[in-house]
């Protein structure tokens, strides 16, 4: 009765913080940018947060709130569409709807599809919402419990989602994992301030990597890349079809199917780390596994569709519930979310156990919000279909340059410096060889992200443990072994086993294809180079700085073990062992130019902003990539590079950023944006 | 030119004589920044004390330049302040003409005063402004806080204490220092990534002793005071004029450290040890935060920032809207902002030496 007595109240004025014309105003903003860039295949979530970031600064919590969710939202909403008339995946969550969505836009269903698609996909919101509210109300006195050996034992379960993500060969989860936790050490020690894989001649590493370059290098990157490689004729014209009304009832005939995978959806979604990659998939594995009629499934069943758009968007609720519970982001956009919310207002909103205690009502807030945006999000859709369905027939050779220049700008946000775009560029070509040889970027992503707390949370908590033990054994072991650590090691445990049980039904990456031992031969010796490099880097950390030194050294030795067993395992084993998953092989993927030759426009944008600095090496490369690759005449790019360089601007001056300036800038004094 | 250096000493004249009634104006001719856009470089992030310091004046500078620029605060976070700092040092006042500021804060001159590799920057090149004071306040749990007899602190030194601390040579290092003095045996939990999880590690019962800054304090620790989960137990006090320690006007009714320390046996007031602590404690919070204009700057831009943040402090609305953002502690400007900043940065060898000799004493820490 307690617990009623303080969340309705909560809940009330959650609503009237809600229900206001300006806060409705930007959520709507928010559903509209997000459906822009869900369409838009290749970018995300991440992607989304990471361009309102700088905007969140000193903005009205409840507006920027709005706005943020807003945006989260509906992308899982509107990637429908590229899934369905393109068969490309618009997000990383739609990929399973590809499956039966596409065969049934070219049987000319294709509105049946999508308004199947978006009615499962409202309900799926509803009810992470729903959740949400519930899990809140009831865990919120357990987690107020919270001290840091719990919220270690929380990381530590994140980190053991690795198992289920880890694809066909187990190790190379791991060894992704532990590559993701190498480079989040990247920078000063937080206990003593050490140096790690880092120089003060080179400050920029000194900070480490951020997470907004590491989640667009990791995902965006190669998404963008292999769609522009493979250049695609676009789906023939913008034909929908009739049958808007037959696809609700076809949801409606299949609610029972629409509420387990809406609950599949949000369990994914509350667990740590796992994220949208594989919730689409394991939506559609159950999907299949409990129909009785199999035979039409991957040539346009409706419930195909039906389970993957239901879990997709019901695992936004269930994300939100370890992002705001515990601050530990659910997904690579909630660690996003996490440092945007610290800039809300005048920061007096942190996501975790304490905003449960003190901001019940913005918690409540943002629950409304979800709430409301799947439905306006669904709205919009619906009415404004054939509108957005005309943007997936923009050709992909045109939309990469204007999608590169939008993450070019998010990335060099976080350092506004030219080792941004560096970085970036870095971080993209791990990633592009990550997908190609079908190590799990997922697993480098959560390795990535909890890197940091699991350093942090390992140091305090054993330091903390010392000094109860020094006072007595039974006060320490009562600190470390709280009933909530212990129900959290034996969750754990199970999850190991159970993941890497399963994991081999799941194909985030879709099916592989094998070539050569070679090239996934060089791409690990690579990686064991980096982590021996690594390593030894932390080794040479002095005793005095001990606590900087422990844990890369850990994770260093536990990945380069895996990686020596993936070196002996490759000697014996034949070329057709997963191990050897390569990607452009036999080009599978129907590629139409090269990755080198792709990756060289990019580079030639890299290189000559380091010369002339980022505005005028964007509008050669803009003009330059219109005419030569995407083959316009020259007033069309022309016309383009104007456009997309007035967009930057605009962006930069509402921001008051500036833009990285190259070697020409230390020469000659130019105005601004030049500057 | 004749003419021009004639008429402002002329309208210098004739401010002293108008006194207070329209000083910016009358004496700011020099420098016009109407429809231009003065940069405030913040080197520290969007959420950081810094932040609320610059967003509280920003607007109010604006009003007070003359020509009423827009201002803007700018962040440029990285390497605790040194980044920043390093940039700010290359820029010339030429190619800015009045339109870029910096603000330091105790994180930028630490590092600074003890000699740290990534320092690449020179205080003494720099124009002060403006200078802002700061206090802080230490506080126990309500069981630990009932040992003390009086101000005298030597019951605790029984106690295990642990805090949750951001780094030994940040501003940590003055609350740290304090501490040993008064012989408590205080282990710090290193990782913090704001004195805000610290407050959070003490609220949870994790860390037994804390500090914070004045309007940390005033926000985060009072509410815990008032329901009973916490107890001050000194401040760091302040400066009077004569560069005395004297009871924190915020905090009139706190003892401050010096008055736990005179009443402890075996802390003193005088000595090396005290000398360094005073000195970093000087250097940390009576003139932690500070505008600058940048290497060159031509005295008449220098006047008239200085005027400028007179004019925001001579606001009817100032005591009122500053008390709850800033806390009661002097925004020195001209003379007395050069004096502040002097105090500052310019730290007895002895006491560095010290301090340099302690840190890797006691928490193995190397600044070479």
């Amino acid at each position: 009765m307690d617990i009623l007595g303080t969340a309705l109240p909560a809940l009330a004025q959650a609503s009237e913080m809600i229900f206001q014309p300006a806060v409705l105003g930007y959520l709507l903003l928010g559903v509209v940018m997000g459906l822009c860039i869900g369409v838009f295949p290749g970018l995300g979530g991440i992607a989304g947060l990471s361009l309102l970031l700088p905007f969140m600064f000193g903005m009205d919590p409840v507006l920027g709130l709005a706005l943020m969710i807003g945006m989260v939202a509906v992308v899982p909403t509107s990637d429908t569409f590229a899934s369905v008339l393109m068969g490309i995946p618009g997000s990383s969550a739609s990929q399973a709807t590809v499956l039966d969505g596409f065969p049934m836009a070219k049987k000319g269903e294709a509105a049946r599809a999508l308004s199947a698609a978006f009615a499962s996909s409202l309900f799926g919101g509803l009810v992470g919402a729903a959740f949400l509210t519930l899990f809140i109300l009831v865990a919120r006195p357990i987690v107020l419990e919270f001290r840091t050996p719990e919220l270690l034992m929380i990381t530590l379960f994140g980190l053991s989602m690795v198992g289920i993500l880890a694809g066909q060969v187990p190790i190379k989860g791991i060894v992704a994992a532990g590559l993701g936790l190498m480079v989040g050490t990247i920078g000063e020690g937080d206990s003593a301030g050490a140096l790690r894989m880092a120089t003060y001649d080179m400050p920029y590493l000194t900070d480490g990597l951020k997470l907004v370059i590491v989640g667009l290098g990791i995902f965006a990157i190669p998404e963008i890349v292999s769609l522009l490689r493979q250049d695609r004729a676009i789906s023939e014209g913008s034909m929908l079809g009739g049958g808007w009304l037959h696809g609700v009832r076809d949801w409606f005939a299949n609610i029972w199917l629409s509420v387990r995978c809406s609950l599949i959806g949000v369990t994914v979604g509350v667990i740590p780390g796992l994220g949208g990659s594989v919730v689409d998939w394991i939506a559609y594995g159950h999907t299949v596994q409990t129909s009785k009629d199999k035979s039409k499934f991957g040539s346009g069943d409706v419930r195909g569709i039906i389970g993957p758009e239901s879990s997709n968007n019901a695992k936004e609720g269930g994300g939100l519930v370890p992002t705001l519970l515990f601050g530990i982001p659910g997904s690579g956009s909630m660690a996003v979310f996490i440092g945007a919310v610290a800039l809300l207002g005048s920061g007096q909103i942190e996501v975790g156990p304490s905003m449960l205690k003190n901001n019940l009502d913005v918690t409540y807030a943002i629950v409304w919000l979800l709430a409301l945006a799947n439905v306006a999000g669904t709205l919009i859709c619906i009415l404004g279909s054939s509108g957005i369905a005309r943007l997936t027939t923009i050709p992909f050779a045109l939309l990469a340059p204007f999608l590169f220049m939008i993450i070019s700008f998010a990335a060099f946000q976080s350092g506004q410096n030219l080792m941004d775009l560096v970085a970036l560029f870095g971080i993209g070509l791990l990633g592009i060889l990550m997908r190609r040889f079908d190590w799990s970027r997922p697993a480098f992503l959560i390795g990535f992200v909890l890197s940091n707390p699991a350093e942090t949370y390992t140091n305090q908590a054993v330091q903390i443990a010392r000094s109860r033990f020094r006072k007595g054994f039974e006060e320490g072991l009562e600190y470390v072994f709280s009933p909530i650590v212990i129900v959290l090691i034996i969750i754990t445990v199970i999850s190991v086993v159970v993941g890497l049980r399963q994991s081999k039904n799941i194909r985030a990456e879709g099916d592989v294809q094998f070539g050569t031992k070679r090239a996934p031969l060089i791409f690990l010796a690579a990686i064991f180079g980096y982590l021996v490099f690594a390593f030894t880097n932390a080794t040479l950390i002095p005793d005095f700085a001990a606590a900087d030194r422990v844990f890369p050294q850990f994770v260093g030795f536990v990945s380069i073990v895996g990686c020596l067993v993936l070196l002996i395992q490759m000697r014996f084993r034949s070329e057709m062992d997963p191990l050897f998953c390569d990607s452009e092989a036999g080009n599978s993927e129907g590629n139409q130019h090269g990755l080198w030759e792709t990756l060289a426009w990019f580079a030639a944008l890299l290189i000559l902003t380091s010369l002339v600095g980022f505005i005028l090496a964007l509008a050669v490369f803009l003009v330059a990539f219109i005419h030569f690759r995407a083959g316009r005449n020259w007033p069309y790019a022309l016309l383009y590079g104007a456009s997309g360089i007035a967009f930057m601007c605009a962006m930069a001056w509402v921001l008051n950023r500036d833009f990285p300036p190259g070697l020409l800038q230390s020469f000659v004094k130019l105005p601004w944006p030049l500057t | 030119m004749v003419s021009r250096k004639l008429a402002r000493r002329l309208a210098l004249s004739v401010m002293c004589v108008a006194g207070a009634l329209a000083p910016a104006q009358a004496l700011a001719e020099g420098l016009d920044l109407s429809g231009k856009t003065v940069e405030w470089v913040i080197p520290f992030s969007e959420t950081g004390g810094s932040a609320k310091w610059a967003n509280f004046y920003a607007p109010l500078l604006s009003e007070a330049l003359p020509g009423s620029p827009t201002v803007v605060v700018k962040f440029m976070p990285g390497a605790g302040s040194t980044k920043g700092a390093n940039w700010f040092q290359n820029q010339e006042f030429a190619d800015s003409e009045g339109t870029l500021i910096f603000g330091s804060s105790g994180s930028t001159q630490f590092p600074y005063l003890l000699g740290d590799p990534r320092v690449r920057y020179e205080y003494k090149d720099w124009n002060v402004v403006l200078a802002s004071g700061t206090g802080g306040v230490a506080y126990l749990p309500p069981d630990l806080a009932g040992k003390m007899n009086g101000n005298d602190a030597s019951a605790l030194r029984e106690v295990d204490f642990i805090y949750g601390s951001q780094g030994a040579t940040r501003l940590d290092l003055v609350p740290l220092l304090a501490w040993e003095m008064l012989g408590l045996n205080v282990e710090p939990v290193f990782g913090i990534k704001g004195r805000g999880d610290g407050r959070l590690m003490f609220e949870r019962g994790e860390a037994n002793i804390d500090y914070q800054t004045s309007s940390s304090y005033l926000k985060g620790v009072t509410p815990l005071v008032e329901e009973g989960s916490a107890v001050p137990m000194m401040s760091w006090g302040a400066l009077n004029p004569n560069g005395e320690i004297v009871r924190d006007p915020t905090f009139p009714d706190m003892p401050t450290f010096k008055e736990v320390c005179e009443a402890t046996d075996g802390c003193e007031t005088s000595g090396e040890k005290w000398d360094a602590w005073k000195a970093f404690f000087i250097s940390g919070f009576p003139a932690q935060k500070m505008v600058f204009l940048p290497n060159g700057a031509s005295q008449e831009a220098i006047l008239a920032y200085s005027q400028a943040f007179e004019k925001v402090k001579a606001r009817s609305d100032f005591p009122e809207i500053s008390a709850g953002r800033l806390g009661v502690y002097p925004q020195m400007t001209g003379a007395k902002a050069a004096g502040a900043l002097k105090n500052a940065t310019e730290v007895p060898d002895s006491a560095k030496a010290f301090v340099v000799d302690w840190l890797q004493e006691r928490y193995g820490v190397s600044l070479k």
